[in-house]
């Protein structure tokens, strides 16, 4: 029954997030229908662009991931961008320093990835379970680190000729494989979906069928009681945020030496921010986390296309989003909408 | 090295004046016992409108037209954090997820109106505020350079809205009602106090701020939206924590960041400081609060129902 509400849930806040979406083309006096139609149509119309969403989605997934981790702990961490830019700069930096070949390169690369977003993970975890710092702001103040360090990091080791970028990812070092990029016709589409989909299912296993999941579900739904029932609290909060931390920074690997080709600087990776809102869609289940992905993952790349066809800003995508997590965080009404609809069928049988 | 610190001290102080106006909003907000992340976008809001009325209103009305600009900013804010308010207050939503949510739909739906109306997604004010020396003040030695040259209009209003907020804080009936509300919401119901009014106010009052920040973010140093408020939102919130929920030492710790960040911004010219690496300068603030934070979180003076829901069914 829980699933069944929790879909009823999203679906509510999804559609009231696209209505929202279609008040505001009326109001800039566009055709909803037509804007719509063409946002769809811009993420699935055809194989390259159903490569491009999946693209998407695969960043989308391993952040959302990382923070449907720390809210099952009970942790609300925000830093899923200053941490997919460590596992990026890292991927970045082993991709264009070392010369392997294509498969232990790649490992290197997502090994390395998942040490530094987990590093960066830790940090908060640590700071929070040992002396109860708030894990909002230190995540946030922590993205700020990241953000300079990658600004000042990448022109001074690893630019090419611009000084606002780095140098291009070598072939043998990108996640982007050729058979793969021939099956999407060219699109951005790389060897993260099955990093993506990897991730999702052990963080199933760990979540629902471990001592490790067990225990840090047990935090997250009520700490004191944990913890007189002998669980290490302070440990579980540090171990929670370092591995979404890690799922983060895999998360920056398979966009910045995969959907991307190189590292941009001054940019705070907006994944991070959407990823909250894949996590609460999801209701911070694996499988939620997927699917949500690959509906914003649609909004994503359908929003260029739609502003090429209509006119209609992009940022519409993002409008949509943002609304839709603001429903999904009201989702009390829909919880009590459910639950009337639910007793009045009962009554009626 | 006394020509260094005259020299940014006024560029400091414009920098710290709207992190003040919104850690200001943050310590209502707060102190009634809802916290508010979606200070950033809030001021997101206060900065776009601003832009919006002071583009379109300048030919007719000059400076006024900043004043007006600053207010609706402030109305704006006001307006859009009743979303917070509803959600955090009346439907018992994670009030960190709320604040979220604000935050995005801000940047999103700002930019969004911006593009419609300029194609850019830009609006650029011709004008903004003209600093100015305080009269006779200014010709204090030492105090005079550092605190009473080159001033905005906006530094003598927020500081008088500080002192109003001290004031109402803590020397009137709605202050002391509100400061329960965030401490003991249970007993203040007891008491006879609408939890559920005085927590509005705090959050609208937050609203206010914040968006009269992102205002005077644009009439001061900025003079152009947009999009974001480079994450001074979210600096605000540290400094309100960091100045332990408290009006002085809410202004110190703004003062604080204020000060760092213009040091960081100016390195390349001044230089007994461009010596030190970039990212160092940069990346200071940010250690520092959370340096600050292991020191002072342990013997935090915060609210203590900060953040939680109140359920009046719920004892």
């Amino acid at each position: 029954m829980k699933g069944l509400k929790d879909l009823f849930t999203a679906l509510a806040a999804v559609i009231l997030g696209l209505l929202a979406g279609a008040v505001l083309m009326l109001a800039i006096g566009a055709n909803p229908l037509e804007g719509f139609s063409y946002l769809f149509r811009g993420g699935l119309m055809n194989i390259e662009r159903i490569g491009n969403t999946l693209a998407t989605a695969t960043t989308l997934t391993l952040t959302g991931l990382a923070m449907a981790f720390a809210f099952r702990t009970g942790l609300f961490s925000i830093g899923a961008s200053g941490q997919m830019l460590m596992g990026g700069l890292a991927a970045t930096a082993i991709g264009l320093s070392l010369q392997l070949p294509k498969w232990e390169m790649l490992t290197i690369i997502l090994i390395a990835s998942m040490l530094a977003g987990a590093i960066w993970g830790f940090i908060p975890g640590y700071l929070k379970a040992r002396f109860n710092v708030h894990e909002v702001v230190s995540t946030i103040m922590l993205n700020w680190v990241a953000y300079w360090t990658v600004y000042y990091t990448v022109p001074a080791y690893f630019k090419a000729k611009l000084e606002t970028e780095s140098a291009r990812i070598p072939d043998f070092a990108s996640l982007k494989v050729p058979w793969l990029t021939e099956i999407f016709k060219g699109s951005f589409i790389n060897l993260g979906v099955f990093v993506a989909l990897g991730a999702a299912i052990v963080i199933a296993i760990v979540l629902n069928r471990t001592v490790l999941g067990y225990e840090l579900k047990a935090v997250g739904f009520n700490r004191h009681a944990a913890e007189f029932a002998g669980i290490n609290v302070p440990k579980n909060m540090a171990l929670s945020l370092g591995i979404s931390g890690a799922l983060a920074g895999l998360g920056g690997a398979t966009y910045y030496v995969g959907y991307a080709v190189n590292m941009q600087i001054g940019v705070l990776p907006s994944q991070g921010m959407d990823a909250i809102a894949v996590a609460l869609l999801g209701a911070n289940s694996p499988t939620g986390v997927v699917l949500a992905s690959l509906f914003f993952g649609v909004l994503h790349s359908g929003k260029g296309f739609m502003n090429a066809m209509t006119g209609i800003p992009p940022e519409i995508g993002d409008t949509i989003i943002a609304i839709i997590i603001y429903f999904a965080a009201t989702s009390v009404l829909f919880t009590r909408l459910f639950d009337g609809l639910k007793a009045k069928l009962r009554r009626k049988q | 090295m006394w020509d260094i610190i005259s020299g940014i001290f006024p560029y400091a102080i414009a920098y710290t004046i709207p992190l003040l106006a919104a850690a200001l909003g943050g310590f209502f907000s707060e102190r009634g016992g809802v916290v508010n992340i979606g200070l950033e976008g809030l001021m997101v809001i206060g900065n776009f409108v601003c832009a919006v009325v002071i583009s379109r209103l300048q030919p007719k009305l000059g400076t006024g037209a900043i004043w007006l600009g600053l207010a609706m900013a402030a109305a704006a804010g006001l307006v859009f954090s009743v979303l917070h308010a509803f959600a955090s207050i009346s439907l018992c939503a994670n009030q960190v997820i709320s604040g979220t949510a604000i935050n995005m739909v801000a940047s999103a739906l700002t930019v969004f109106l911006a593009r419609t109306m300029t194609g850019s997604g830009n609006v650029r004010i011709t004008l903004g505020f003209i600093p100015f020396d305080v009269p006779l003040l200014s010709a204090i030695p030492i105090l005079g350079p550092l605190f009473f040259t080159k001033t905005y209009a906006t530094t003598w209003l927020m500081l008088a809205i500080l002192a109003l907020s001290w004031f109402v804080m803590y020397k009137t009936r709605f202050g002391l009602r509100l400061r329960a509300c965030g401490e003991h919401p249970h007993a203040a119901d007891a008491a006879g106090i609408n939890v559920y009014r005085m927590r509005y106010a705090g959050v609208l009052i937050s609203g206010a701020l914040a968006g009269l920040s992102g205002g005077a973010i644009l009439v001061t140093f900025s003079g152009e939206f947009n999009g974001t408020v480079a994450g001074l939102g979210f600096l605000a919130l540290a400094a309100l924590i960091f100045g332990n929920w408290k009006p002085l030492g809410i202004l110190g710790a703004t003062f604080f960041f204020g000060f760092a960040a213009t040091l960081a911004n100016v390195s390349q010219v001044v230089p007994a400081v461009s010596k030190i690496p970039g990212l160092v300068l940069k990346a200071f603030p940010y250690v520092v609060t959370i340096l600050a934070l292991v020191f002072f979180s342990k013997t935090t003076q915060a609210p203590k129902a900060d953040g939680e829901i109140y359920d009046a069914g719920k004892r």
